[in-house]
């Protein structure tokens, strides 16, 4: 496998625009000649979509929702960084890509970082534009916040729905294409395989939800833009929906697979309540602004937390990182709140959740201060747990929210594959190790509206048309796999349901590779991972027809996948020895028991090449250079 | 807590009817979509088929999720969409019936599940400000009030689930419509195309099926996102502003 970057040379802040001046145009007349394909509907899929589309290209965008304004990206509450400086704090490109680098545990490249936060200002300009009621001063101009891991006020945002509006704006310049008639929409579809020949990503094939229908679709370039592996814990922030079986089916055709190990968890979660929960809901960073977090500082201290006087109390954050307090990055956050768990100081019945307390809050803002700023969080929170945060403090649990590694891509964002695109939170880029908060939907939008729609043209003027059509061999190879794997699921008749074998995989990873990795816990889990899929194969039951609407059978398709796909992850976990952003290997840990990165042996991304079913993949390594943001240990202190 | 379910069950192209079903020892905290997760999967190992409902993020924003549940769109918990009501909203041992959204212009795929394009069809006529990508000018040069960003964000807090609809006697659609023609009419941004975008909306809306608003206000009453009733005057002043103009 080669791993050419194809980062340009020169002066940082030169890369992008000498590299868009040297790359080759397609001109408009020939646009319109060339078949754009793009799975998913979320931020960097609509984006892309719409935008490849006014530039002329004939768009198909596949998503599996009824329509692309449910895609999870419309989740994201808490905001969206930019490096606009309306603060006058003393925010610049050079600051959020500085930021950027040192948030991820410098495990990302710079080129990309650099390049995503000069076009972050783009976005906000696009989306103001669009008519995102982003919050506003008195005065009409666009109002800021701070979020985790960074000094400045940068964060842009739309109540706690940021990321719904965002989402909301793309998608409404995503059917205006539709109206053009340049984009054609397949709802409710899933893709199953990746159609590769010589090389090249043809198309792909894909099943039709609601008919059971397998189709052919060829075009000149795929574009996955599908999202996180996230759910593969079961248990996640994510959607139900949100699985990895796009990605993980380019990764079987050639497209190397980078960082799986790196997954972040969020510290601010609503924590688990009960065995059949069946996902865990996110209370934006943001809160981080105003709320302090804390333990009781005696063990098994059962008052109410009202009646916890100060000086009994831990505000751990704060005690531990006098300079970014209850600030500082999420895996920063999500560790030292499962130290304090682990020590037997967590709070609520289980153990297992810290304070996040408003009252100074309310006291300086009053409540309807803090209800203008956090309301509609507030109102979620309450719906959940049966509590008002305004009179009690919330009580919060870290849980897995967004996957840093994902198919690897050039400086093009194309993958191994010639001719296949990973965008957004699908491919590994910009986050390195870690991901800020408020960087997700900068990545998805930069991605989708201004970086892809120039490189794919590069892409297209000099590979040219796609010469294999729908009805090839190569195509139907693929549809009867599909084909296959469907009937297989269908024929086993076993005893246990999808979800039940979903649930047991992501406990097993949860318990051994989540917050805190050892080499003896992810031995365990290699050990446990194939007697799953085994049992899986065996005994999964699903009723009904692949012919029509069948829930079951999808979610069953989705599980094996993630089953897979769980062991490439441990694989990378175990290799990757030192401790970066979201992956903590207890082996690997500072005396104050932070992340202690090994620059000498890990400064690289980790990428993975199938090497066909029941062989181990084979691991190749990008080497990552630090030219302009010096590798230090991390200090928030 | 237990439960008897009533549920709409149809099959793709045939008739559908109400089948009983029993949700036993339910956690009060469980929400309504996990009890019927629960209930699911004991259908599943009795081999049979899965009660068909839409679901997605499951925290009340995608607009994925919704039934008519004891004849209240998303239940009778006021603001709250299905995934965010919790067994403890009913009476332990109560008869719970659940039925999908019930519109000429939203035919039942399967069981619980209906196809909302029609939503899509009228944002696509014009539920958008046409800007290029790369060709907007600086964010801070559209000054905008906050007074209007907080009244446009109050509309655009639409998450398109369609309870609107599903209340209605009429079966009407103008809430939703009416959140999105607001949303764009209150801003300086959507001035230029406003007058076009009433009209084409409203004729979509009605190509596609939706009923007439009569005033009946069910479909405030059962928004998950508490959206106005006044943003539907504000739609007929657009629509019949539009019309006028374009006499002149």
């Amino acid at each position: 496998m080669k791993l050419d970057s194809k980062a340009p040379d020169g002066p940082i802040e030169n890369r992008w625009d000498s590299h868009k001046f040297n790359m080759k145009l397609v001109n408009p007349a020939n646009k319109r000649k060339f078949d754009i394909i793009v799975v998913g509907a979320g931020l960097a899929g609509a984006s892309a979509s719409a935008t490849l589309a006014e530039l002329g290209y004939n768009v198909r965008c596949f998503f599996y929702q009824d329509s692309p304004r449910r895609a999870h990206s419309i989740a994201a509450q808490g905001g969206i960084n930019a490096a606009k400086n309306y603060q006058s704090d003393g925010d610049s490109i050079h600051r959020l890509f500085y930021d950027t680098v040192k948030g991820g545990d410098y495990r990302a490249r710079e080129s990309n970082v650099y390049r995503l936060a000069q076009v972050s200002n783009n976005i906000i300009d696009q989306c103001v534009a669009q008519g995102v009621p982003f919050a506003r001063e008195y005065g009409g101009n666009l109002a800021n916040r701070s979020f985790g891991g960074a000094q400045v006020s940068r964060t842009f945002y739309a109540r706690g729905q940021t990321g719904q509006q965002l989402l909301l704006g793309a998608y409404s310049a995503l059917m205006a294409q539709v109206n053009a008639g340049k984009v054609k929409l397949h709802r409710r579809s899933e893709m199953l395989e990746l159609v590769v020949a010589d090389g090249r990503a043809r198309g792909i094939v894909t099943r039709d939800m609601v008919t059971g229908k397998i189709e052919s679709h060829a075009a000149d370039a795929v574009v996955l833009a599908t999202g996180g592996y996230g759910n593969v814990f079961y248990l996640s922030t994510n959607a139900k929906g949100c699985n990895v079986t796009a990605a993980w089916r380019a990764y079987t055709k050639g497209a190397g697979f980078a960082n799986p190990c790196y997954t972040q968890i969020h510290p601010t979660c609503i924590p688990v309540h009960g065995e059949y929960q069946s996902k865990l809901t996110l209370m934006s960073e943001s809160l981080r602004n105003d709320g302090r977090i804390w333990v009781p500082k005696k063990k098994g201290d059962d008052r109410v937390p009202t009646s916890i006087p100060d000086h009994e109390r831990d505000y751990y954050l704060e005690r531990r990182y006098p300079s970014f307090g209850n600030l500082v990055p999420r895996d920063v956050a999500s560790r030292a709140a499962k130290k304090v768990c682990d020590e037997g100081l967590g709070v609520g019945s289980s153990g297992l959740g810290v304070y996040l307390d408003f009252s100074d809050a309310v006291k300086r803002l009053g409540e309807d201060g803090v209800r203008e700023r956090y309301g509609n969080l507030f109102h979620m929170y309450e719906k959940i747990t049966a509590e008002n945060p305004y009179k009690v403090p919330m009580r919060i649990f870290p849980a897995v929210h967004y996957t840093m590694g994902g198919l690897w891509v050039d400086y093009n964002l194309m993958t191994t594959i010639d001719g296949c695109f990973a965008i957004g939170e699908a491919n590994f880029s910009d986050h390195g190790a870690n991901r800020l908060g408020a960087s997700a939907l900068m990545q998805g939008l930069a991605d989708g509206y201004f970086i892809l729609p120039y490189t794919i043209g590069d892409y297209l003027a000099t590979a040219g048309k796609n010469s294999i059509h729908s009805d090839d061999k190569y195509f139907s190879k693929s549809k009867d796999d599909a084909h296959g794997k469907v009937n297989r699921l269908l024929a086993i008749k076993g005893e246990r349901t999808p979800d039940s074998f979903h649930r047991e995989l992501g406990k097993l990873l949860w318990d051994n590779c989540g917050m805190a990795r050892s080499d003896e816990s992810l031995k365990r889990a290699l050990e446990k991972i194939p007697k799953i899929k085994d049992e899986f194969w065996q005994n999964v039951k699903v009723p009904g027809e692949g012919k029509e609407l069948n829930q079951t059978l999808e979610m069953a398709g989705r599980v094996a996948d993630f089953i897979d796909f769980s062991e490439v992850l441990v694989r990378d976990a175990l290799a990757r020895t030192e401790s970066c952003g979201g992956h903590f290997r207890v082996e690997s840990q500072t005396d104050e028991n932070e992340a202690k990165r090994d620059d000498d042996n890990f400064a690289h991304a980790a990428v993975w090449e199938y090497k066909g079913e029941g062989t181990i993949p084979e691991r190749h390594t990008e080497q990552l250079s630090f030219e302009y943001c010096k590798p230090s240990q991390r200090s928030y202190k | 807590m237990n439960f008897t379910l009533k549920v709409w069950r149809q099959k793709p192209g045939e008739k559908g009817k109400i089948v009983t079903y029993d949700a036993k020892e339910i956690s009060s905290d469980a929400s309504f979509l996990e009890m019927l997760d629960i209930v699911n999967e004991r259908l599943v190992i009795e081999g049979e088929e899965a009660i068909a409902f839409d679901h997605d993020c499951r925290e009340g924003i995608c607009g994925m999720c919704g039934c008519v549940v004891n004849g209240y769109a998303h239940g009778h918990q006021e603001g709250t969409t299905l995934c965010q009501l919790h067994m403890r909203a009913f009476e332990d041992g109560s008869v719970i019936y659940v039925e999908p959204w019930r519109s000429r212009a939203f035919p039942v795929l399967k069981d619980l599940v209906v196809d909302r394009s029609a939503f899509d069809a009228i944002i696509t006529a014009g539920g958008y400000i046409s800007i290029r990508t790369g060709s907007a000018p600086d964010g801070n040069a559209i000054a905008v009030s906050k007074e209007t960003a907080d009244a446009a964000m109050d509309v655009a807090e639409c998450i398109g689930c369609g309870a609107c609809v599903a209340a209605c006697p009429n079966a009407s659609a103008m809430l939703f419509t009416s959140a999105k023609i607001s949303q764009l009419a209150l801003l300086p941004q959507g001035q230029p195309e406003r007058m076009t975008r009433a009209q084409r909306m409203v004729r979509a809306m009605e190509v596609a099926g939706f009923g007439a608003c009569t005033n009946h206000g069910e479909c405030e009453a059962a928004c998950p996102k508490e959206i106005k009733l006044d943003n539907i005057a504000r739609l007929n002043r657009e629509f019949i502003g539009a019309s006028v103009k374009k006499q002149a």
